[in-house]
């Protein structure tokens, strides 16, 4: 039992310097790209932005709208009862701002981008391509992690800002076929209720997603063992790392913006 | 454990490993690893499966750290130098990997093309041009815009070889370079060994099992015994087939030799 533990606390350990001296390797990266030392192929970052970006557009747009119709539905059965129907623009309007247009898209990119980017490096590992990278003398995190953080980063705001207005879409499908409500009603509500800052703190935590899911694909990436199984164990290894990640960023946010009043 | 070496022409010193133990946590690839690889040696790295010669070729450029011992080029420590210095070493250094290793999402002439470009100062035109000249000299002539998924492995190896030599380096590195040529290839590759070492006095150090390889390119070798887990010989391929009795690299040198599998006796 004690050797167990002991073992287990090991792993944590390892696991955790593991994180911090790839954290490091990446703030130098970011530093020397910050000084126009940092280079990585540009056609391959325009690809991973298309591939971050306008190729996650089909099951962004899906899961939001859904996200929107399901939150407008709940809400709808219970204000019914109070003949406060319109309220439910309300409730998507600031719940697919603040909080459910940043987390479904985080984890729909968990699931898709920080999958690829784990089974990408991943392979590169087992066909050697990082180490044919590392003994031409060039950084695989300069050239391999790097442009990914940045991609995701750039367009993980974006598909937030998307989700949400597909999230509202949802909502005023429910509005206006179930609850009676015009379309200029429900948008007004909707403008009335939700602030800029809503949307503010709903991109900043996409952006925030986006770190953490690039990083924990990447780690794992670079992780992967020398197998096609232990590929296949990174990319779930990423998408699991990832999804706790946001949850438990997205909790203390949560605690953060109530203590700050925002 | 008895050992044997060969003479072998003394030569200056290019790489030295000096006491080099491999090993991942407790297991212990190879210990005590020490010789010299003279400037512009052909340098077979042999032994059975499994032994760690691929093992020690990291080694050797550092994508493994030695649990013991050192690894010098000319004489200044590698093992023991800070990265900035390591990166200088291996802008000198030319690797061909087992696989081939060639950046997928790139074509042929760009994954040529891409050391040149970083270390330079040529212009795109002049960089696609040598990269296509290096292709053609592997006889990937024609092949220049195809992907590495586009090619058979062979073919990557070859481009493997290309971009090893992009940048003429002093120094070459073959992981099993013959492994997967069909025979008139892997004869054309041991030629193209002998013009890199002739032409540009290049030190190459070959991992390989390939016997006819062995014996055509090699000046100077070491034996790793899976066995005793440390290197038993040394020395000249022929010397060592001709002089060292050792049974598991008698063996080896033989093909199983006298003592082969009972299908091969009369």
């Amino acid at each position: 039992m004690l050797a167990r533990v002991g073992s287990a606390v090991l792993r944590l350990s390892e696991g955790l310097v593991e994180w911090f001296r790839f954290i490091g390797e990446l703030t130098l990266a970011i530093g020397r790209m910050a000084r126009l030392r940092a280079s990585f192929p540009r056609a391959d970052f325009a690809y991973l932005v298309q591939q971050a970006g306008a190729e996650a557009l089909g099951i962004v747009t899906l899961v939001s709208f859904l996200v929107g119709l399901i939150l407008a539905f709940m809400g709808a059965l219970q204000l019914l009862r109070f003949g406060a129907s319109i309220y439910v623009a309300d409730l998507v309007g600031i719940g697919m701002s603040r909080e459910m247009g940043a987390v479904m898209t985080a984890v729909v990119m968990a699931g898709r981008t920080g999958a690829a980017y784990a089974a990408q490096l991943g392979t590169m590992k087992v066909t050697q391509e990082i180490d044919a990278l590392t003994t031409f003398g060039f950084n695989p995190i300069e050239y391999l992690v790097l442009p990914r953080i940045l991609a995701l980063c750039l367009m993980m705001p974006l598909l937030c800002l998307y989700s949400d207005l597909m999230g509202l879409f949802g909502g005023i499908v429910v509005g206006t076929g179930m609850l009676d409500l015009s379309i200029a009603q429900y948008w007004k509500e909707t403008v009335a209720a939700v602030h800029l800052t809503d949307f503010g703190l709903g991109l900043f935590k996409a952006l925030l997603f986006g770190v953490l899911i690039a990083l924990a694909g990447c780690l794992r990436g670079t992780q992967s063992g020398r197998s096609a199984s232990a590929v296949g164990d990174a990319a779930t290894e990423a998408v699991v790392t990832s999804i706790v990640l946001i949850i438990v960023t997205d909790g203390s946010l949560a605690v953060i913006c109530n203590v700050l009043g925002i | 454990m008895p050992t044997y070496a060969a003479p072998s022409p003394q030569r200056e010193p290019h790489i030295v490993v000096r006491n080099l133990t491999m090993a991942f946590g407790n297991f212990v690839v190879m210990r005590d690893l020490s010789f010299t690889i003279g400037r512009g040696d052909i340098f077979i790295i042999m032994g059975g499966s499994g032994c760690g010669k691929s093992t020690l070729l990291r080694h050797l450029i550092g994508l493994e750290e030695p649990a013991r011992g050192e690894v010098f080029y000319d004489g200044e420590s590698f093992t023991k130098a800070d990265a900035g210095t390591r990166r200088d070493v291996l802008r000198h250094i030319g690797v061909l990997f087992q696989s081939g290793a060639l950046w997928s999402s790139m074509t042929l002439s760009e994954n040529v093309a891409m050391p040149l470009a970083a270390y330079t100062d040529l212009s795109p035109p002049e960089v696609r041009e040598l990269a296509c000249l290096k292709l053609a000299l592997v006889g990937l002539k024609g092949f220049e815009d195809y992907y590495p998924s586009q090619i058979s492995g062979g073919m990557q190896k070859r481009a493997g070889l290309a971009r090893a030599m992009a940048l003429d380096p002093d120094i070459l590195l073959f992981d099993e370079p013959s492994a997967g040529l069909d025979p008139i290839s892997s004869r054309l590759l041991d030629d193209l060994i002998l013009d890199l070492r002739d032409s540009l006095g290049s030190t190459i150090a070959v991992v390989t099992h390939e016997l006819s390889s062995i014996f055509t390119i090699g000046d100077n070798s070491v034996f790793l015994d899976v066995e005793s887990r440390t290197m038993i010989a040394s020395g000249n391929p022929k010397d060592l087939l001709a002089h060292c009795d050792l049974p598991n690299v008698h063996r080896f040198l033989t093909r199983g030799g006298d003592e082969g599998s009972p299908e091969r006796k009369p």
